[in-house]
């Protein structure tokens, strides 16, 4: 569990004296992050990146942050969905197998 | 929303009323102050959600009342109210039944103690908007519990039982309310009124999301992912399965208890799970469900007086199936006629009697029986009918039976 779950208060189903075999309900909080089951990730052309911000613009999670010339992705949150790649002016992102 | 359950209660007990069986139903929900009821109107369903539209504009039924856009969307507008902790009602029949289907089967698996009356009807097609047990046959094996009524009185009645039935917390499971469309949905019936008081002090005390809520006081994933090979394994679906199971085997006690509850509070009793007629002392046997056994009823009092040892076994709770009950009431049983109002198409016989030989094969001693149809699509079942099923019944202890089934109404 992450630090970011903290703030939540956990039930757990024995303390609450629920039977465990009503309805199945999930009461401890996955820390598991989309970018957990990426299977493709963005790598940016550093030379290319004009700093337009259209990947900033259409990324669905918002994992793109901006660097000193160029833009980035945090990978904890990044999908790899791949849409950044397709609406790049410069064609300056590529999506890299995770597994090379 | 309001989810109180202590306005007022409004003096209603020893009123006697002429009405009609979707009425009826409706004023069995308006006892039971429901918080949340969603509805979308079907033939022979219509005229009950338009009683339970006017109760609540009337201001008799304090209720929030959504008028859906279809049956698939009723139901799960009432699972997110039952999560909330609301009290919730809903009908349908027939094609509407058949579009509610996938949220159907997961409300019992997620232990939401819903009440839904099916006004029951014919499947389609052939078409027909007459009523039939067909609709609510089909999803018999979908964890719900049904049980059957025989009279607008018993359909009041058994509605109101049906929200405690649901929501004791040895069940935890929707309920079904099968009453027969045009006989019972639209017969005109004299009925008295249970008071409201004593309905309130019998529901007693409300919680039904006590084990899976939608609540920010107390988060959890209503139904995650379980089972299979890569999570957490098929021991979980199992054990969530087999407690499905429990529960329904439980309701079996809780419905006898609550249905003597409820003579106890009101002087209405019915029998919950099987009904013995005039089975005492008889040879052989009829069985009948819903609102044929009237019929039934008079012809078993006709035969009786011309010296046939003939009784009758009424199925009132259809699921869980009464196996003890009904193992019970076969005990001094020679020969057995089964009428359905419905089909078992893969068995070629009706599905009461499908089910019914369960029963037969673990009495440990043959009982010849025979499969008898009637009543399809709105058909007349009469006391002649039901005289024809008792003649060939009588037959099957000295004649083999037929593996066809007997089809009342092919020449009417």
């Amino acid at each position: 569990m992450s630090a970011r779950h903290h703030r939540y208060p956990v039930l757990t189903l024995k303390q609450s004296n629920v039977p465990d075999d009503l309805c199945p309900v999930a009461t401890d909080l996955s820390p598991m992050l989309p970018g957990d089951w990426r299977s493709y990730r963005p790598v940016v052309d550093r030379d290319k990146c004009v700093k337009c911000a259209v990947c900033w613009l259409y990324c669905p999670v918002q994992c793109v942050e901006e660097r000193a010339a160029w833009f980035d992705f945090n990978l904890n949150t990044c999908k790899g969905c791949g849409i950044c790649a397709h609406e790049c002016p410069q064609r300056a992102i590529s999506m890299i197998p995770e597994a090379q | 929303m309001n989810t109180s359950t202590t306005g007022s209660p409004t003096r209603t007990r020893g009123r006697i009323m002429l009405c009609e069986g979707n009425e009826a139903a409706a004023l069995g929900v308006a006892l039971a102050r429901p918080d949340m009821v969603a509805v979308y109107p079907i033939t022979p369903q219509s005229s009950l959600v338009e009683h339970l539209a006017k109760l609540i504009a009337d201001g008799r039924m304090d209720a929030d009342i959504v008028d859906a856009e279809g049956e698939h969307s009723v139901l799960s507008i009432l699972q997110g109210a039952a999560l909330a902790g609301a009290r919730t009602y809903t009908a349908t029949c027939g094609p509407g039944l058949a579009f509610m289907f996938e949220p159907f089967f997961r409300t019992p698996g997620m232990r939401l103690p819903l009440v839904m009356t099916i006004v029951t009807r014919d499947g389609i097609t052939p078409q027909s908007v007459w009523g039939g047990h067909q609709d609510a046959m089909t999803v018999r094996e979908t964890g719900w519990i049904q049980m059957y009524c025989e009279t607008v009185q018993e359909v009041l009645d058994t509605t109101v039982m049906a929200f405690k039935l649901a929501e004791h917390h040895d069940v935890m499971l929707p309920v079904n309310v099968c009453l027969d469309g045009n006989y019972l949905s639209y017969g005109a019936a004299r009925i008295e009124m249970p008071e409201q008081a004593d309905v309130d002090a019998f529901l007693g005390h409300k919680d039904v999301n006590w084990h899976v809520a939608l609540d920010p006081s107390r988060p959890m994933a209503v139904d995650p992912l379980t089972g299979g090979s890569g999570g957490v394994g098929p021991e979980t679906f199992v054990r969530y399965r087999r407690g499905q199971c429990r529960g329904m085997q439980n309701a079996l006690q809780v419905i006898e208890d609550i249905h003597a509850d409820w003579a106890a509070r009101t002087g209405h009793r019915f029998a919950p799970l099987v009904e013995e007629y005039r089975l005492d002392d008889a040879d052989y046997a009829i069985m009948t469900l819903g609102s044929m056994t009237g019929a039934a009823k008079d012809a078993i009092d006709e035969a009786r007086e011309a010296g046939e040892p003939v009784g009758l076994i009424k199925i009132k709770t259809f699921s869980p199936f009464p196996v003890a009950a009904l193992k019970h009431a076969l005990r001094k049983v020679r020969a057995l006629g089964v009428v359905d109002r419905s089909v078992a198409f893969r068995w070629n016989c009706g599905p009461m009697f499908q089910e019914t030989l369960g029963v037969l094969y673990r009495l440990g001693r043959h009982v010849p029986a025979q499969s008898f149809i009637g009543g399809l699509a709105g058909a007349d079942l009469t006391t002649d009918h039901f005289h024809r099923v008792i003649a060939d019944t009588r037959a099957l202890m000295t004649r083999p039976a037929c593996d066809e089934p007997v089809w009342l109404n092919a020449k009417d």
